[in-house]
This record gives C-alpha cells, structure tokens and sequence, in this order.
C-alpha cells in the first residue's frame, strides 16, 4: 500500500485555497475585497516559510546538505578537469606508493608467521666469539633439549643438497634435514599421510620423507596414493609418508621441496666440535626470551667446562624466530615506508596548494555566497566535501595503482629473494592495507581542510565583492602557500639526500675491490651422489677428470673447484692452532675453503709468497695450506708464515698443515663483510661431495654453461648439476647488492617524484603571486623600474623560498641520515659531497621553476596591466 | 465579530496540543483546513492563536501517521478545498490523548491552586 508522497505544489494549492477561504470570509464579516486578501495573507504569516517546512518534513536536513555539497563539489571538478586531473593524479600517486609499501611491511613485519602461536617460537643458535649467531652441533643440539627447563619442544634443521633420481636423469632438488619434532613444534600438520612420529629420526629408522605441496603437484600429479611411494634421493630409497599444506612456507630453508628425518649419519654429526644445524624451540608458557636465553648460556657454560676441546668460548642465542626471518628486511621495508610518507606529505602539501589556490579564485563565489545568508559553517561543510571528494577519488585510484605497484614490484624481485622471502606471498590489498588506506586518506583531507578554513575565516573574504581584488588580495595565500612550498622543497631535499647516500653506497658496493677478475667467469654448482662417490679419493678422481674434460673445451682459459664461491659468504669457518705458539684457549677463527690446484690462477688472484697448490698435492703428501693476507697479517706480523704451521685446538697430528703460500685478499664473504683470515686447503686434500666449478673463458662466459653441465653429464650421467650462473651476475644479484640497489632505486623514484612535485609547488606558488601582482608590477615599472629589477624581485623571493626549505631539509637530512646509518655502506650518514650535490639540484631545479613565472612578470606590458582594471 | 485581537491576549499552543485539537475538530465531521482553524479560535474563545502554517504541516503530519484522510471536495460557497476526515485511528487516538490531556490538567490544577501543603497529602 505505497502512496504517492505529496507534492509541494498540491500543499501550495491547499493554502492558495484556505487564503481564499479566508477572504471569502472576511468579507462575509464586512471587510472589503482587497482587504479581506491581504488581512487573510497577514494572517497566514509567510507562505513560502510554511511551504519550505513542508519540504523539509521528515529529511535529514544535513545529509541533504552533504549530498547537495557532494554533487555541487563534482559539479566544480568538472568544470576544472584541469584541476581535478592534476590533484587526483598527484593523490594517486602518493596514496598508492605509500600505500603499497605498507603492503609490504604488513605482509614482512605485521603478519604473524603461519604458524601456531608463533610469538613463543624461537630460533635457537650457538654463539662464539667471532659471531653472534653460529650453528649448533648435533651432540650439542640432544644436550640442550635434554637439559632446558624452558622449551616444550626443541628441534633441529639444515639444509641438504639431495639429487633425485627422476626419469629424465638426476636433478638437485631442494631439501632440508628436520629432527622428528619439528612440525609439531612449528605446528604445522601435513595436508595428506602423516608427519615423523618420534624415533625416525634414529639411525635404525626406515628412510621416510614428506614433500611439499608443489612437489607432490608436479610429480604425482596431486594423486592421493602418493603417500607409500617411494623417491631416489641421493642414490637412496625414501619413502613418502605425508605431503605438507599449500601454503607452508619456511623462510630459513631454500624453499625445500623433500623434508627427511634427520638421522645423524654423517660424520659432522658424529663431532660435538662440527657445527652444521639450526635449532627451532617452542617456549613453555609464562617464559620469556630473556629467561630462555639465561637458560641456555648457562647450558652452554656447563658444557664448555664438560668439553674444553670442542666447546670453549661457545655460547647460546635464542630470538624470536619472526626477528630471525624478518630482522634483516626490517630496516629497508621502514625507510622505505617512510620514504613513501614523505612522497605522500608532499603530494599532499602540493594538492593543499591547488585548493588554497582556488579558493582565493573564488572569493568572489564565497563573497557571494556569504552575503546571500549562506553561515561560514555551511562555506566551510562546502570547502571540506570538495577536499573530500577529491580524497576518496585519489584513495580509490591509490588503491588501484598500489595494487598494479605491489605486483610490478613482487615480480621484479628475483626468485632466489622471494624464496628467501615467502611471507611476501601474503602482499595484496587485504583488510589492513584497506584501513590503512582509510586513515591516509582522512588524514589527507584533515589537512586539506587545515589549509583552506584559515583562509576561509579570514577577513579577506568580506573584501570579496569588491570587484578587483586588490590591496590585501593574495598576501594571506602567499603566506601560506609560502610556507606550504618550504615544507615539500624541505621533505625533497630529505628524499633527496636519502636517494644520494643509498646510491652512493650502493655504487661504492658494486665497486669493491673483489680482490680478483670477475669477468669471463662462470660458475657451476656440483653434487655428486654420496652413493656412489663416498670417500675423498672418489671425489678427487671425478674432479681430476672433469676439470681435465672441460678445460679442454673450445674457449676455456682455465677451470678449478671450490667448496665456497668467493663473494658469497662468511660461512664455512673453522678454527686453527698456529703450532709453536703459547695456547691459551682462544680461538683462531678463519674462513675455511678446500679449492684445486688452478683455482688462485683461474680467479687471477695474485700470489705475495711461497706458491699455489699443484695437483701433485694430494692425499699421499704432508698437509699444506695456503692462507690470504688478512691471516698472514694478523698471526704473523713481521714474521715469514711460509713453513709454519697450522693445526686443529689440540694440534692433533693427523690435523697438522704447513702454510706454503700466501694470495693477496680477495673477497671471500660477502661484498660488505670485513676482510676476514682466509685458510685455503688442496681439494686433492680435503675432498668434498658437493663443490663449485669455476671457469675462466676466452668469450662470453654465459654460452660456455650448456657445454659445462653437458660434459659433467657425459662422465657420469648421476652428478647433479645446479643451473648455471656467471660471476658478475653472482655478485650483482646476491643478497647484499639486491638489498642496497632495491633500496636505492625505491628511493630514487621516491625522491625524483618528489623533486618533480615540489618543483611544480613552487612554480605554482610563484606565478600565482605574479598573476596577482601584476598591477603592482604595471605600476612599478609605469613609475620607471627596469625590467631586470623585476626579474630580480621575483627571483628573490623564491629564492628565499628555496633557501629556507634547503637549509630547513639539510637539517633534516642529517636526522634521516642518522637513521639510514644502518643501510650504508662506505659512506657516513653526514656525507658532505652528497648534501652538497643535492642543496645544487634542488636550488636549480628552484631556479628553473621560478625562472619562467619571473620572466613573466619582466614582460608585463604596463600600460595593459593598468588598464586592465 | 472579528478574528483581529490584541496578541498580548493570544495564547502560543502548546507543543504536541494542536493534534489533539485538530483531532477534537473533526470528531464532528470532515472539515477542511480554513475551517479548522477558525473553529480552534473560535471555541477557545479566541485565546488561541494558531500559526496556519503550522496547522497545514500538522495536518500533514497526522495524515502521513494515517489519523485523518484528505480529499479534494468543494466547500458550501463552492470553493476547491481539502477535506479532512478522522480515520478509526484517528479516533483511537484521540480519546486516548484526551485522557492524558485530562490527567495532566488535573495535576497542574492540584499544583497551582496550592490546596495541599508540600507534605500534608501523603498523610
């Protein structure tokens, strides 16, 4: 039963009737006709008074008011597409980037690990004196688990270079070695079979794996009946018992696609003093990382005291396993949110610019519309709805564009980083993003109405009707357009300086002395199956005769092995006993690498003393070594280490080295690691499984990689060999570069951005003033200035402009650059050159963009200028 | 007789009364709304002063709750004019709403002419 609502005008009929009526009446009582009308008009009181109340029965007075203000805003933005266009895309710009960056810090840094309860998950580490974090031994590891009281559960992990045998030959698959307990401790269940019940992992145990979900995708096709099957992994038979969930992820590991029982079968695992594992503990409720941390040193003296030999100087560590997987990226992921920050201040500052801009144009408007009754709350509700419109315009857009930036911006990141990144598989547009995108843009039109009601309330508006503007007209816009220009040539110069000492370090890294010849080198990674080569003199022969195979391939200059690719890391290191010396405990820790007889040659590292291994040094002659400079430096300063030599801690005689040559440093860890002491061992002395083949070309080194792994697969078709790569693209990609070139182009783009935008502002802010000085200048150059003096005059005040926001930003830089600290590298956060740099572009740039408006106003034509009043 | 009073006389209808009056008038018939007023002012002995405007929106107002109907009709001097009449909701209300009426009249009066001392009718 829906009846048509009644209209006005049937309401305004009614009245017109009763007036008649009334008049009918009133002439009835004796009154005259023209005096009965307007006697009964009298009495009515206002028509249209009664005729508005009618309209407004039953309506939300203010939402209408809103809606009128929302539609009226549009109707504005329409009729300045110029306007709309250039905020709404400067908006765009800076809620999106800010708003995508926070897309990363949430999916790193907010998002809890996909775990069960994973804030009592630690990551727990042994600790020397040479670093704060090393890997624990097995025989430490059942110690530890065995005697804390502030675990539930504690369990191991590492790595594993598996081969699995597939039908198309033998390919490496990433794998890791876990403790029975470690999904239980992780709490994480298999999506399919079952996980290690507790005993597996024992020596006697059947060979049992659980693969991943992608693996169980590819090789069984997501059969069920995978489970019980059987996979050839490293020459041996292993059987599927559980295949894990889609989305596990474990960002310690390589992305592993086999996880077996960690049995301790291998002979590190035999040796307290072989360090080679991780552990993962769950902390007992009610017990902090302090009181777990105390627990574990005191396990770690207690042992230390039990086995000097293997033990002293170790400690324990134990972190968040969140800190552990996040820590590194932390400090990049908030510079660069707060790089974004400081785009998005700018952009805002600018678009506030525009609209006081346009509400000095439309003074007149306001003038007006204030005379015609309308209050300066209604003005202001007027003035806030357009901000507003424009906000949630520039929000949604934001959105759309920081959706496109978070994909470009995930798919740039190589593979090797998102592997070690997986958390960064939960990026997208999810709920936080969502009201952090909502909070940016209430607190962008909070500003923009922080910036224009002043304007608003101020007394110029009354002085809006009197056509032609002048006197006062413009000085309160250029006070706070004024101050809203030194804000974003401030917050540039931030950016800017920012961008100049992470491009300086990022150029200062890539340009290291490695030490060696990185061109013409390619790398290839070997792993023989243990199966079939399991002692050294097995692994020595193959290698013989592949280095023999390939070196004598067209194009090849020369070819040697390593265990440990220079510039990779710091890992791999080992303790020395220099024979001779008093001992007093202490360790000498030093980077331990087994490499063959050509391989100081191939890289072109230069030899100080003594000689290079020769293939002849093998297994049936004494040990020698071969140490870098840092070593020699360190432990045998002024002395002659050629003949010395070198043992385990105790000096045990099958351990005993002697030191033949020395090599001039190159970079054995990674690119920003100190140079550490370096022991080089003949590979025909200290075999092993799993190597690097490095070669040196006569052209380009990456065509030589086919030829390298198809010779490999020649010799023995079960060698496992890892795609390719070349020793500047190892360098380029690898985590240090990545981190600090990834840094410094993100906030490159940020400060470029920002540079445009600000340069824009004060362009703005300056040919505003001119436009409305130009009688001001009519009238100085009618009273006989010269044109340069105009010029000069407009020049300086944007000079003064830019000056402030310079000195103001240098000030600023040096607060930002404190906190950047962390991120550089061979260069101080106060680096005088690059402040320099940046104060010159950014007062060019100042320069350039004031140059036009002011060339303007020197070519006013005086006569036209008064006249056009 | 004239509607035209000294105001000072003139009494401003209290907030929530005019429906009750309006619904009173039409208790003898359907009336439009020139006839309604001048009823209001007449029976009170022209102490009240209605605001036309006010009566219109309020006879509006009890029409869109349903307690009158309108229709356009023609008035005995053969005018267009807008009926109102009471519904059985209307009349409903209206004896519910005297009754209010009668008990808050009764409780002023008891007050205002101060028969009782503050305490003495409890006792």
């Amino acid at each position: 039963m829906f009846k048509r609502k009644r209209s006005v005008d049937d309401f305004v009929e009614e009245i017109k009737a009763h007036l008649e009526l009334e008049a009918d009446e009133l002439k009835r009582e004796g009154a005259s006709e023209e005096d009965a009308r307007r006697k009964a008009k009298v009495e009515f009181g206002s028509v249209s008074a009664a005729q508005e109340r009618f309209h407004l029965r039953g309506r939300v007075v203010w939402l209408e008011n809103l809606l009128r203000d929302v539609r009226f805003a549009f109707r504005q933005l329409v009729k300045n597409p110029g306007f709309a266009f250039a905020a709404i895309a400067v908006l765009v710009l800076g809620i999106g980037v800010c708003v995508a960056m926070f897309a990363f810090v949430d999916a790193a840094l907010i998002k809890p690990l996909p775990y069960a309860d994973p804030q009592r998950l630690v990551h727990v580490t042994e600790s020397d004196v040479a670093a704060p974090k090393v890997n624990i031994s097995y025989l430490d590891y059942l110690d530890w688990k065995k005697l804390n009281t502030v675990l539930s559960s504690m369990d191991v992990f590492t790595g594993w270079d598996a081969l699995l045998s597939a039908p198309t030959g033998t390919v490496p698959v990433p794998a890791e070695r876990v403790s029975a307990g470690f999904f239980r401790t992780l709490g994480v269940a298999p999506a399919l079979g079952r996980g290690f019940h507790s005993g597996e992992d024992s020596l006697a145990a059947p060979n049992v794996v659980l693969i991943s979900y992608g693996f169980w995708q590819r090789q069984f096709g997501g059969r069920k009946d995978a489970i019980g099957q059987t996979v050839k992994l490293s020459g041996v038979l292993h059987t599927v018992i559980g295949v894990l969930p889609k989305g596990f992820e474990f960002a310690l590991g390589n992305s592993p696609e086999i996880w077996a029982a960690l049995k301790p079968d291998n002979n590190c695992e035999k040796d307290r003093g072989c360090h080679n594992l991780y552990a993962v503990g769950r902390l007992k409720d009610g017990v902090s990382v302090q009181t777990a941390l105390a627990n574990m040193q005191s396990i770690a003296r207690q042992l230390e005291n039990q086995y000097p030999d293997s033990n002293r100087g170790r400690g324990a560590s134990v972190m968040l396993l969140s800190e552990m997987i996040v820590g590194e990226i932390r400090p990049i992921l908030l510079l660069l949110l707060s790089g974004a920050g400081l785009l998005l201040l700018i952009a805002c500052v600018n678009v506030s610019s525009l609209l006081v801009v346009r509400s000095e144009s439309r003074k007149r408007e306001i003038a007006v519309r204030g005379a015609l009754g309308a209050s300066r709350g209604r003005l202001a509700g007027q003035f806030v709805t357009e901000g507003m419109v424009l906000v949630i315009g520039g929000a949604a857009a934001g959105l759309a564009f920081a959706d496109g930036a978070m994909q470009i911006l995930s798919r740039l990141i190589s593979k090797e980083m998102i592997a070690r990144m997986p958390y960064l598989n939960g990026l997208g547009l999810n709920p936080h993003v969502l009201v952090f995108a909502g909070i940016l843009a209430l607190l962008a039109s909070l500003l923009f109405s922080v910036a224009q009601i002043p304007y608003l309330f101020s007394s110029g508006i009354r002085d809006g009707l009197t056509e032609g503007g002048r006197g006062s007209a413009g000085t309160l816009w250029r006070r706070i357009g004024g101050r809203l220009v030194v804000i974003e040539l401030a917050t540039t110069m931030v950016l800017l300086t920012g961008a100049g000492l992470l491009g300086k370090s990022l150029y200062r890294l890539l340009h290291v002395d490695v030490g060696f010849q990185v061109d013409h080198l390619a790398t290839l990674n070997v792993r023989l199956p243990g199966a079939q080569f399991p002692g050294d003199s097995e692994q020595v022969a193959f290698t013989r005769r592949m280095l023999d195979q390939v070196e004598s391939l067209p194009g090849l200059r020369a070819a040697a092995v390593t265990t440990v690719l220079p510039v990779t890391c710091a890992c791999n290191s080992d303790w020395v006993r220099i024979a001779g010396r008093p001992y007093s405990g202490n360790h000498i820790t030093v980077n331990d690498r087994d490499v063959s007889a050509g391989f100081f040659t191939t890289l072109r590292a230069k030899l100080l003393a003594g000689r290079y291994f020769t293939d002849a040094d093998d297994a049936s002659k004494p040990k020698v070594v071969v140490t870098n400079h840092a070593f020699a430096r360190k432990y045998f300063p002024g002395e002659d280490p050629i003949g010395k030599k070198i043992g385990d801690s105790t000096l045990s005689p099958s351990s005993m080295k002697q030191i033949v040559g020395v090599v001039e440093d190159f970079k054995d860890g990674s690119l920003d690691d100190e140079q550490q002491p370096t022991v080089y061992n003949p590979f025909n002395q200290d075999a092993s499984s799993g190597f690097v083949l490095i070669v040196r070309t006569s052209q380009d080194e990456h065509t030589v990689l086919p030829a390298l792994a198809a010779t490999i697969h020649q010799l023995n078709p079960d060698v496992g060999v890892e795609k390719g790569s070349t020793m500047s693209d190892q360098i380029n990609d690898s985590q240090t570069a990545y981190f600090h070139r990834s840094t410094a182009y993100l906030v490159g783009g940020f400060a470029a951005l920002a540079l445009v935008l600000s340069t824009v502002g004060l362009y703005g802010v300056v040919a505003y003033s001119v436009s409305q000085r130009t009688r001001e200048i009519g009238v100085r150059m009618a009273l006989g200035a010269q044109r340069w003096s105009v010029h000069r005059m407009v020049l300086r005040e944007a000079a003064w402009l830019a000056a402030a926001g310079i000195v103001i930003g240098a000030v600023c830089s040096l607060a930002f650059g404190a906190l950047l600290r962390g991120l550089l590298f061979g260069v101080r956060a106060w680096d005088l050159p690059t402040l320099v740099t940046v104060a010159t572009v950014l007062g060019l740039s100042a320069l350039f963009a004031s140059y036009i408006p002011a060339h303007r106003a020197a070519s006013v034509n005086p006569v036209e200028a008064l006249r056009a009043e | 007789m004239t509607t035209q009073r000294n105001t000072v006389d003139r009494i401003a209808l209290l907030q929530g009364t005019l429906d009750l009056l309006i619904l009173k008038t039409l208790v003898l018939g359907p009336c439009h709304g020139q006839e309604v007023a001048r009823s209001i002012q007449r029976q009170s002995e022209e102490i009240f002063f209605v605001d036309h405007g006010s009566l219109y929106l309020a006879l509006q107002r009890l029409e869109d709750k349903k307690w009158v109907t309108a229709k356009w009709g023609v008035s005995e001097n053969n005018r267009k004019a807008r009926f109102y009449s009471m519904t059985a909701k209307g009349r409903d209300q209206l004896v519910e709403k005297t009754g209010e009426w009668q008990r808050l009249t009764r409780a002023m009066e008891l007050i205002l002419s101060g028969r009782t001392g503050p305490s003495g009718e409890e006792a």
